[in-house]
């Protein structure tokens, strides 16, 4: 999954540095991600997984690093599978 | 309990009577010669108003936010810079307050505060950044000595040369990215102030903001720990567009009460006779209720978030409804003084009676671009693209 969330933010996060080179749990913010690229990686994730954050999670703690979305992703998916 | 209901009454009512007594004989002066509303803070000063939302262990009065957003209003109705200066202070009081993480410096300046009743003015916009307060140019510049440095170009600094301090936005680090940002208070001995343009504008006349180029020289414990993206939606932006709003439904419920009161006196001079202009004012008064439920039920709102998890606040759901308070109430109350002036003719038009609605018109006018309502648009356009539920 930390790959596939790693390409998204490559597609859409418009990072002045080279995803590859940032860790799990790196703060994108700090790393140059605006509150713009933040919208367009939430809409890619949510296309790529084909999920829909819901509102509860939309706000920068949850995008903020890869590990960060990834637990977002596991707990949406849970839900979905319950 | 009660006694944070016994200290809002009494802001509430000292700010009521500061702003009959003292605000609504210099608001003429004060707007005509484009000048600081000096009288009125220094009255707000000797009534520890300005100190009033510093928590009682820091030695203030610990009053609720919904206190100071109804002092905002009642400053409004009487001197709107006058509010808008008492309004902006609070904000960064508010700030510092929320998000100061038990950092020992600003804990004793909170003290100091009280004691002096230093008034707090904020640089937040910046050349060259297209008006998002979100991403700064300037940085803070450690000197490698535990204490720091900044320069930064404001293309407006309200009151900043009648403030004893300034909160200042800025990178973290002269490496740091543009929206990597904290804020920094600087003392008046800690910083300077070189204008860079006049202030003759159409309103809101005596918050005296011209542009300046602010440079400050601090010690680094100065910086406020949180990092300013939380400060900012958490606090900052829903504080602001709050207690704006509630400034502006004073100025607007001010102008309706001379339409009023122009009315009532045309039906006095011909008894049973209902004046053509009763009708308008009825539409008014539509007007103005639509203003007010959207300011308290923004209100409420933030009360309710704040009290349950703060954290909500920076969800986008919840920006997007504080957005949409300040662009609903920053278009509605010129409408309503607009209106007024429908209402009352000429001798609204008139700068000289006691119906003059112009002050009020031309205020009010400046809401739309405190932070540009098209800049507040692109923002929540782009989280329209993912918000669920607004």
């Amino acid at each position: 999954m930390h790959d596939e969330i790693r390409q998204i933010l490559a597609q859409h996060g418009r990072l002045p540095v080279d995803v590859q080179t940032l860790s799990d749990d790196a703060d994108l913010y700090e790393a140059g991600m605006t509150s713009h690229a933040s919208v367009n990686v939430m809409l890619g994730l949510e296309d790529h997984f084909d999920i829909e954050f819901p509102d509860r999670m939309l706000k920068r703690s949850v995008f903020e690093s890869i590990n960060a979305i990834a637990a977002a992703l596991s707990e949406l998916r849970e839900e979905a599978a319950v | 309990m009660s006694v944070t209901v016994d200290q809002d009454q009494a802001l509430i009512d000292d700010v009521r009577w500061v702003a009959e007594e003292v605000a609504a004989k210099h608001a003429d002066s004060v707007d005509r010669d484009a000048r600081f509303p000096e009288e009125t803070i220094a009255a707000l000063r000797e009534r520890q108003a300005l100190s009033a939302f510093v928590p009682r262990e820091l030695g203030g009065a610990g009053v609720s936010f919904e206190a100071l957003a109804s002092a905002c209003y009642e400053l409004g109705r009487r001197c709107g810079a006058s509010a808008m200066v008492f309004a902006m202070h609070q904000i960064q009081v508010a700030t510092i307050v929320r998000h100061l993480d038990d950092a020992p410096w600003f804990e004793e300046y909170l003290r100091e505060l009280v004691a002096e009743q230093r008034l707090i003015a904020s640089v937040t916009s910046e050349v060259g950044t297209g008006g998002d307060m979100g991403r700064s140019i300037a940085s803070v510049e450690p000197s490698g000595d535990g204490t720091g440095r900044f320069e930064k170009q404001a293309p407006t600094v309200s009151y900043g040369a009648h403030a004893d301090d300034l909160l200042t936005t800025l990178r973290r680090s002269p490496e740091a990215e543009p929206g990597d940002q904290v804020c920094v208070l600087t003392r008046k001995d800690q910083h300077t102030l070189e204008p860079t343009g006049s202030w003759d504008p159409l309103g809101m006349r005596g918050t005296c903001s011209p542009g300046n180029v602010v440079r400050a020289e601090f010690p680094l414990e100065q910086v406020l720990p949180t990092q300013f993206a939380a400060v900012m939606n958490e606090s900052m932006v829903p504080i602001s567009h709050i207690l704006w709003s509630h400034l502006w439904l004073g100025i607007a419920t001010d102008a309706f009460d001379r339409a009023r009161t122009f009315v009532r006196a045309a039906a006095k001079r011909k008894p049973g006779e209902q004046p053509p202009t009763a009708l308008r004012l009825s539409v008014l008064m539509s007007e103005l209720s639509l203003l007010r439920a959207e300011v308290y039920s923004g209100l409420r709102e933030f009360v309710e978030a704040s009290a349950d998890d703060r954290a909500r606040l920076s969800e986008m759901a919840t920006i997007l409804r504080f957005n949409n308070l300040k662009i609903a109430a920053s278009e509605q109350a010129p409408r309503v003084c607009q209106g007024a002036l429908g209402v009352c003719g000429i001798v609204g038009f008139k700068n000289d009676t006691p119906f003059s609605v112009g002050r009020h018109l031309r205020d009010t006018m400046s809401a739309c671009l405190m932070v540009a309502n098209e800049r507040i648009h692109q923002t929540n356009a782009s989280l329209l693209l993912i918000a669920k539920e607004v």
